[in-house]
C-alpha cells in the first residue's frame, strides 16, 4: 500500500477502506481525492455505523413535505401554506476543545442547515451535558459553552427558547453540546440543496476560506481523542455578524426565485457541499479552487476543499440570474465568487487554475461503506439490573431534606442562570418561554396557531436500560409538548454515543434506537431529521448513551396554551396517568434521588407503558384544548414531589397534599415513573376533567389543592416547607455552584 | 403617521418594531436602509436593536459612520422625533446625539429578562401618555447596557428632566437589586437637551400586546403618535421637557 498509515489516520479511514477506494476507482487516489473520500466517508458525513439503525425510525406522516434524509433538515406542513423546518446537531468535540467557539459555531452550523432550506430561522434550542460543577474544568466548559451560544445566537437575532442541561461524571471528559434550530417558510419557497442543471453556476458566498477546521469532520468528529489541547486548530472561529448578513441575503435571493439550489458549508466544507449537491441532482461538477477567496496565503487545493471555515453558503445559480444574485450580495457587503459549474457527466472535478487536481465519480464519493455493527450486551448491565432496589436501606435523609437537595441539584434547579444570557424574546413570537412551561410556544403571526418546541433525553436512564431510556426520551419530549397544549408533529434526534466499533457501545446504540423507534410508532410521530455523534469517549470511558430528542408540535389556538405554574389558590391538583401515588422501589432506578441520597446509579428502570403514554398524551391535549386545565407539568427528574414543588414555586402559591403516606414514601415522592402529568383545575370543572380522563381510559389520582401564597408546601407527615425557602433553593441551585 | 425604521447591517429588531408600529398600533411604517440620506418622508424615526456591524470594536461604534447617520443628525436638528432602542441607543451615544456611553454590563454577562421602569418624566414626547412615576414592565436584552456619564453630565440630565426611565422594583423603588446592568443611578433611558431624541435600553416593541407578556411598550409609541399628531395639527408646540422632574 503506497499510502502512509499516518495519512489515513489523519482522515480517519481504515486500510480496508483505502483498499475499497482503490478497487472501486481502479487506481490509487491522489492526495486531494483521498481527502474528499476521507471527508465524505467520515462517520459524521457518511453515517457508516449508524445508517442501518436509523432505518428503523418511522418516517411516515401525512404532514411530511420532504422524505427524511434527503435534504439538510426535515420539513413539516403546519397549515396556511407554511412549512416548519427543523433539525438538531451536535458540536461535542469542538466544544470539548474550545468551549466558546465550539458552541458558537455549533449554533452557526445548525442555523445554516435551516437556511439552506430557504426557511427563516425562528428559534434555537440547546441540550447540554457536562461533568460535575465541583470540578474547575467542568465549570470552565459549562460557562464557556453558555457564553458561546449567547454570543453567537444573540448576535444573529434568533431567540433561544428552550433547552436542558444535565451534569454527571459520565460527561466529565466529553461534554455534549447539541443545538437545534427551527425555521419557517412558505411551502412554495422551500429550497432544495441540489445541483440539477448542467451549466448552472456554483457560487460561493460568505467568508473567505482559511486553514481553520481542516479535518473537522473526519478527525475531530469521527473518532475519540485523548490529547484534546493539540486539536485546537481544528476548531473554527465564528463570525455571527456575517452569519446574520448571510441569512438576510440568502433569504432574499431564495424568495425571489433566483436559485436552483442552496446548500450550507458545514462539516467537510466545500467538498461535502458540492459533492452532496451534485449527488442529489444526479450530476457532476467542476470547481476551480483558484477562484475561491482565501484568507490565508499559499493554501493547497486539498486545504481549500477541506477547510471548515464558517459562514459560507453554496448557491446553484442559473447564469441568467447571476447579475441579480450579485446585486443582493453586494448590497449586503458579502463576498461572492463563481467557482464552478454543474456538469452533465457524473464526476467530481477539482481544478487549480488550469490544472486538474481531482477527478472521481460523485456516486463513489457519496456512497460511504455501510457497516453492520457488532453488538454485545455490556456485562455491567447484568450487575446494574441485579441490584435489588427493594432492599435499599432506610432513606438516609428526611423527605423534607431530600426535596430541598433535589430542588437545589443543578440537574433540577432553575436554569435561569443559563437562559437569561440568551435572547428569548427577539422576533416577538415567544408566547411561552424558558421557565414558563414544559415546552416553548412560538406564535405564528397572522394565525391563531403556535409551534411547540422542546428537547429531552435522559442519559442516566439509557445507561441502565438503553431501550427503555430511548423510548422515554421520545415519550417525555412529546409529553412536554402536550403539557403546553401542542399536538406532537415530528421529532429530530441527536444520538450521542461512544465508539460504535466497540460491541458494548453498538449494543447501546441499537437498543436505544429500537426503543425510540417503538415510541415514535406508538405515539404516531415521525423522525424527520437528525444527527449522529459517535466516538464520545476518552480513554475507553464512553459518555452515557444519550439520545437527545427535539420535538415539534402545533398548538391550534393560542387561547388554549398551558403553563406549568399553579394559577390560583383553591384549584384542585390531580395526577394524570396513575391510580395512586404509590410506586415500587424499582422506579428509583436511575433517579436523581437515588444518585443524590444514596450515591447510586443502579437498578433496572421498569418498561414504559407506551399505550398508556399515548392515551395520557391524547387526554392531556384534549383537556388543554377544552380549556379545562389551569396548569400542567410532567413528572420527570425528581419525580412527583419535584413536579409539585416546581408548579408551586413558579406560581408563588402553596400546596396541601391529601394523598395518604405511602409505605415506601421516597419511591412515591421521588420515583421517576414516566407517563404521569401533574395538573391543576378549577373545582367547578373537576367533573368535566374526570369525564375526559375516563373517555381516554386514563387513571388519575387526587393529589390535593393549591393554597394561598402565604401558606406552606405541605405533604402531611413528610414535608412542611415555606414556598419561599424552596424557591430560593431552586433558583440559586445552579449559580451557587459557579461562585 | 409614518415611522421610518433604520436597518443597519446586523440590526434585528427592525421587524419587531415594524410589526409593533404597523400591525399593533395601526400606523404606517417603512424600513430605511442605512445608506439612505433622505428622511423627509417620515414623521419620526426609530433606530432599532440588534448588533449593527456585529458590535465589533464597540457597540454602535461603526454604525455611527453609516450614511444614514448624517441624515439622522440633520433630522434631529430640525426637531424630528428619534427613538433609539438598545443598539439604537448605543449608536446615538456614539454619534454624540445623546450624552454618555453604554459600557459592558457590570457582571460581564448578557441579560435577557423583564425589568420594571419608573417614568421619571411624563412630559416628554415619548411618555406623554404615561403618568409621572408610573411603573412600566418592559424586557431588556443586551450585553452592553451599563449607562455611564460623568458627574457634571449626570447633574445636567437630572436638572433638565432628561432622565426618562430608571430601572426600579415592581413597586417603583429605585434599588440596586432592580438594576440589571450596573447603570449609573439606574438610568434606563434619556433624552437630549431638546427632548426630541430618546435612547433606551429596554425593548418597548417586545411588549405591545398581552400575548407577548405585556403591553406597556405601546405607551411609548402612542406617546410619539400623540405628540407628532399634535404638532402636525398645530395643537401643541414642541414643548421642551419640564425641568426638575422627580429623580
Amino acid at each position: 500500500m503506497p499510502v502512509a498509515r499516518e495519512t489515513l489516520e489523519e482522515i480517519a479511514l481504515t486500510p480496508e477502506e483505502y483498499e475499497v477506494i482503490v478497487e472501486r476507482l481502479g487506481r490509487e487516489p491522489n492526495p486531494v481525492e483521498l481527502g474528499l473520500f476521507g471527508t465524505l466517508w467520515s462517520e459524521h458525513c457518511g453515517y457508516k455505523h449508524s445508517r442501518k439503525l436509523l432505518g428503523l425510525f418511522p418516517k411516515e406522516s401525512p404532514a411530511l413535505l420532504i422524505p427524511p434524509g434527503e435534504e439538510n433538515a426535515g420539513a413539516v406542513d403546519i397549515g396556511d401554506g407554511l412549512a416548519a423546518v427543523f433539525k438538531i446537531e451536535s458540536h461535542n468535540h469542538p466544544s470539548a476543545v474550545e468551549p466558546y467557539q465550539g458552541a458558537a459555531t455549533g449554533v452557526g452550523g445548525i442555523v445554516r442547515d435551516i437556511l439552506a432550506m430557504g426557511a427563516r430561522p425562528i428559534a434555537l434550542v440547546n441540550s447540554l451535558r457536562f461533568g460535575p460543577l465541583s470540578e474547575t474544568r467542568s465549570r470552565y466548559l459549562f460557562q464557556g459553552v453558555v457564553a458561546g451560544i449567547s454570543g453567537y445566537g444573540n448576535c444573529i437575532g434568533i431567540p433561544d427558547v428552550a433547552g436542558e442541561v444535565f451534569f454527571s461524571q459520565a460527561y466529565r471528559d466529553n461534554p455534549l453540546v447539541n443545538a437545534l434550530c427551527l425555521g419557517i417558510a412558505p411551502i412554495k419557497n422551500l429550497m432544495r440543496a441540489a445541483a440539477r442543471t448542467p451549466g448552472h453556476l456554483l457560487v460561493l458566498v460568505g467568508a473567505a476560506t482559511g486553514r481553520d477546521g481542516i479535518h473537522g469532520a473526519s478527525g475531530l468528529a469521527s473518532r475519540t481523542f485523548e490529547e484534546d489541547q493539540e486539536r485546537r486548530p481544528a476548531v473554527q472561529v465564528g463570525n455571527p455578524f456575517l452569519e446574520k448578513l448571510l441569512i438576510e441575503a440568502c433569504l432574499e435571493v431564495a424568495r425571489a426565485g433566483l436559485l436552483e439550489g442552496l446548500q450550507d458549508l458545514g462539516a467537510g466544507g466545500l467538498s461535502t457541499a458540492v459533492v452532496e449537491s451534485a449527488a442529489r441532482g444526479g450530476r457532476g461538477f467542476v470547481v476551480d479552487v483558484a477562484q475561491v477567496p482565501r484568507r490565508d496565503e499559499g493554501m493547497t487545493p486539498y486545504e481549500v476543499m477541506l477547510s471548515e471555515s464558517q459562514e459560507r453558503m453554496l448557491l446553484v445559480v442559473p447564469p441568467e440570474n447571476l447579475e441579480r444574485v450579485k446585486g443582493v450580495f453586494e448590497k449586503w457587503d458579502i463576498p461572492w465568487a463563481v467557482m464552478g459549474t454543474v456538469t452533465p457527466e457524473e464526476s467530481a472535478r477539482v481544478l487549480d487554475g488550469g490544472q486538474e487536481v481531482a477527478n472521481v465519480s460523485v456516486a463513489l464519493l457519496a456512497q460511504a461503506p455501510v457497516y453492520e455493527v457488532r453488538t454485545k450486551k455490556p456485562a455491567v448491565l447484568e450487575e446494574l439490573h441485579a441490584y435489588d432496589l427493594g432492599r435499599l436501606p432506610e432513606p438516609p435523609v428526611s423527605a423534607e431534606n431530600a426535596l430541598l437537595q433535589l430542588l437545589g441539584s443543578p440537574n433540577i434547579a432553575s436554569k435561569e442562570w443559563v437562559y437569561r444570557q440568551y435572547d428569548h424574546h427577539v422576533q416577538t413570537n415567544t408566547i411561552l418561554g424558558p421557565g414558563q412551561g414544559d415546552a416553548a410556544l412560538l406564535w405564528i403571526k397572522g394565525t391563531r396557531r403556535a409551534l411547540g418546541l422542546t428537547a429531552d433525553g435522559n442519559g442516566r436512564l439509557c445507561y441502565l436500560d438503553p431501550y427503555t431510556g430511548g423510548a422515554m426520551a421520545v415519550a417525555e419530549a412529546c409529553r412536554n409538548l402536550v403539557c403546553a397544549g401542542a399536538h406532537p408533529l415530528a421529532i429530530t434526534d441527536c444520538l450521542n454515543f461512544g465508539d460504535p466499533e466497540r460491541p458494548e457501545v453498538a449494543y447501546q446504540l441499537e437498543q436505544c434506537v429500537r426503543g425510540m423507534a417503538e415510541a415514535c410508532r406508538v405515539l404516531g410521530v415521525p423522525v424527520v431529521s437528525g444527527n449522529v455523534s459517535l466516538y464520545n469517549e476518552t480513554r475507553g470511558q464512553p459518555v452515557y448513551p444519550t439520545p437527545v430528542v427535539g420535538a415539534l408540535g402545533l398548538l391550534e389556538d393560542i387561547a388554549h396554551r398551558c403553563q406549568s405554574a399553579f394559577q390560583g389558590a383553591g384549584d384542585i391538583v390531580l395526577l394524570l396517568g396513575a391510580p395512586s401515588v404509590e410506586l415500587s422501589a424499582a422506579y428509583l432506578a436511575g433517579s436523581e434521588y437515588l444518585e443524590l441520597a444514596y450515591s447510586l446509579v443502579a437498578g433496572r428502570p421498569p418498561a414504559l407503558d407506551l399505550e398508556l403514554e399515548a392515551w395520557l398524551q391524547r387526554c392531556c391535549l384534549r383537556l388543554v384544548q377544552r380549556g379545562l386545565l389551569r396548569s400542567a407539568h410532567d413528572c420527570s427528574e425528581g419525580g412527583l414531589a419535584v413536579a409539585l414543588a416546581e408548579s408551586a414555586i413558579q406560581g408563588n402559591l402553596g400546596f396541601m397534599a391529601s394523598f395518604p403516606k405511602a409505605a415506601r414514601w421516597d419511591a412515591a415522592l421521588f420515583g421517576e415513573r414516566s407517563a404521569r402529568i401533574v395538573v391543576s383545575v378549577e373545582p367547578a370543572r373537576l367533573k368535566e376533567v374526570e369525564a375526559v380522563c375516563q373517555e381516554h381510559r386514563v387513571p388519575f389520582t387526587l393529589l390535593g389543592a393549591v393554597t394561598p401564597a402565604s401558606t406552606n408546601f405541605l405533604i402531611p407527615g413528610l414535608v412542611d416547607l415555606p414556598v419561599a425557602v424552596m424557591a430560593e433553593t431552586w433558583r440559586r441551585g445552579l449559580e451557587r455552584l459557579l461562585r | 403617521m409614518r415611522f421610518g425604521i433604520v436597518v443597519f447591517p446586523g440590526t434585528w429588531s427592525d421587524g419587531d418594531c415594524h410589526y409593533a408600529v404597523r400591525d399593533v398600533l395601526g400606523q404606517d411604517a417603512s424600513y430605511v436602509w442605512h445608506k439612505e440620506r433622505d428622511l423627509s418622508p417620515y414623521d419620526c424615526m426609530i433606530l432599532p436593536g440588534g448588533f449593527s456591524y456585529g458590535d465589533y470594536l464597540r457597540a454602535g461604534a461603526i454604525a455611527r459612520f453609516s450614511p444614514v447617520m448624517g441624515a439622522v443628525e440633520a433630522y434631529v436638528q430640525a426637531g424630528g422625533l428619534v427613538l433609539g432602542i438598545c443598539n439604537g441607543f448605543q449608536i446615538l451615544c456614539e454619534a454624540g446625539l445623546l450624552p454618555g456611553a453604554l459600557t459592558r454590563n457590570h457582571h460581564l454577562q448578557y441579560r435577557c429578562q423583564w425589568t420594571h421602569l419608573r417614568v421619571e418624566n411624563a412630559d416628554s414626547p415619548f411618555t406623554n401618555t404615561c403618568t409621572p412615576g408610573q411603573v412600566l414592565r418592559v424586557p431588556i436584552s443586551h450585553g452592553e447596557g451599563c449607562y455611564y456619564a460623568d458627574a457634571a453630565t449626570l447633574r445636567e440630565l437630572n436638572a433638565r428632566g432628561q432622565v426618562i426611565f430608571r430601572y426600579c422594583d415592581p413597586s417603583g423603588d429605585i434599588t440596586p437589586g432592580a438594576n440589571p446592568n450596573g447603570s449609573l443611578e439606574n438610568i434606563a433611558g434619556i433624552t437630549n437637551t431638546r427632548g426630541n431624541v430618546l435612547g433606551m435600553m429596554p425593548h418597548p416593541e417586545r411588549c405591545c400586546e398581552g400575548l407577548l407578556g405585556g403591553a406597556d411598550g405601546r405607551l411609548i409609541f402612542e406617546s410619539m403618535v400623540s405628540f407628532a399628531t399634535g404638532r402636525r395639527t398645530g395643537l401643541s408646540a414642541a414643548a421642551p421637557p419640564r425641568s426638575g422632574a422627580r429623580s
